[in-house]
């Protein structure tokens, strides 16, 4: 499976060093190494869900007891997330650091991925949801510890897209 | 039994405990008995409760969480039932109460009104411990049984579907918010 171990281990460690703790998860494709370096990382508490808006309320959770979280989840499982992020995590000023694997963009070779692909910038606009994407490697640990920043400073959910040219080894 | 007279049998208890309720009459009966830092009254996102009662027992193993969640409320996360099966935090007592409808928007009725059995639900989920009551006497034997076990258990009590006059209160949710969140951790 061509999911590039090497961006996922730079994600990995990038969320380890911004203080990350608990990661929920609902595994995906180009999840599968982190969602893997969680669950062999005694450090770290991963969740696997049933459905990513339950991620919501247990990284709200446990933000409010003191331990730092992150979200991985498909941008699939984002707008499945969305009642849970506005009426839990923004309505009640709670951090939330989520890792969106954004799916159906350019070079999406499964048709039930593109519409997802096609809405998601759009609707993180529309939520004033701040958030930057990560193509490349060198990028991943300056802007996972500036997403983390921002989350907590201004104690509101931001998003970081791992996009295709990040997480995808084409074969 | 009336959901407020369940609240006031086992208030006593809830003192040095995390407890995270549901909106609506939940939130509002329980503040009516008396609000405590250690309170947090999740006044929307429907089905999270639960959810967030699992981040902080996962987050605060050494303190036990109480959620009081609802019968609309749960059916809105009934997958959420085998994540906290998964992760088994026994120092988490989930109670539902089960009126049998959505009260405070028109009281229209849930499926556990058609005999959508919850109790059955969170078991077959894998909630080692389960119960349904209908009396007063029942819910607080079977509430500090489940204090008393050590493990996480889903109390499903029946209750008759009244509730307050009012259900905005004069606490704001973000001074509730981080009231309890500094509660929490110090």
């Amino acid at each position: 499976m061509p999911v590039s171990t090497t961006s996922s281990r730079a994600v990995y460690d990038a969320l380890k060093a911004s203080g990350v703790r608990l990661m929920s998860a609902l595994p995906e494709t180009w999840l599968v190494h982190l969602i893997r370096m969680a669950e062999e990382d005694p450090e770290m508490t991963l969740v696997r869900l049933a459905k990513e808006e339950e991620g919501v309320g247990i990284s709200a959770g446990a933000h409010l007891a003191g331990v730092r979280s992150a979200m991985l989840m498909q941008n699939h499982g984002f707008l499945a997330s969305i009642n849970g992020i506005v009426s839990c995590a923004q309505l009640y000023h709670i951090p939330l650091l989520m890792l969106i694997s954004y799916r159906g963009e350019f070079g999406e070779r499964d048709p039930w991925q593109t519409e997802g692909g096609g809405v998601t910038e759009d609707v993180l606009r529309a939520l004033r949801i701040p958030f930057s994407s990560l193509d490349r490697v060198d990028q991943v640990a300056p802007r996972i510890a500036k997403a983390q920043t921002l989350a907590l400073s201004a104690n509101k959910p931001v998003a970081l897209l791992l996009c295709r040219d990040l997480m995808w080894e084409e074969a | 039994m009336k959901r407020l007279d369940a609240l006031r049998g086992i208030y006593a208890h809830l003192e040095d405990r995390v407890v995270v309720t549901i909106m609506g009459a939940v939130a509002a009966e329980l503040q009516s008995l008396g609000h405590r830092p250690n309170f947090f009254y999740l006044q929307h996102a429907m089905g999270l409760a639960s959810s967030m009662g699992l981040g902080i027992a996962l987050s605060k193993p050494e303190r036990q969480v109480i959620v009081f969640d609802g019968d609309g409320s749960i059916l809105m996360n009934l997958g959420g039932l085998t994540t906290l099966a998964r992760y088994r935090p026994r120092n988490l007592v989930h109670v539902v109460f089960d009126n049998e409808s959505l009260l405070s928007v028109g009281g229209f009725p849930t499926a556990t009104a058609t005999g959508s059995d919850l109790a059955g639900i969170a078991a077959a989920a894998g909630i080692p411990r389960t119960a349904t009551v209908s009396t007063l006497d029942a819910f607080t034997r079977a509430f500090e049984d489940a204090l008393g076990a050590g493990d996480l258990t889903t109390i499903v009590a029946k209750v008759e579907a009244v509730g307050p006059s009012a259900y905005v209160t004069d606490l704001s949710l973000l001074e509730n918010r981080f009231q309890f969140s500094r509660s929490l951790r110090s």
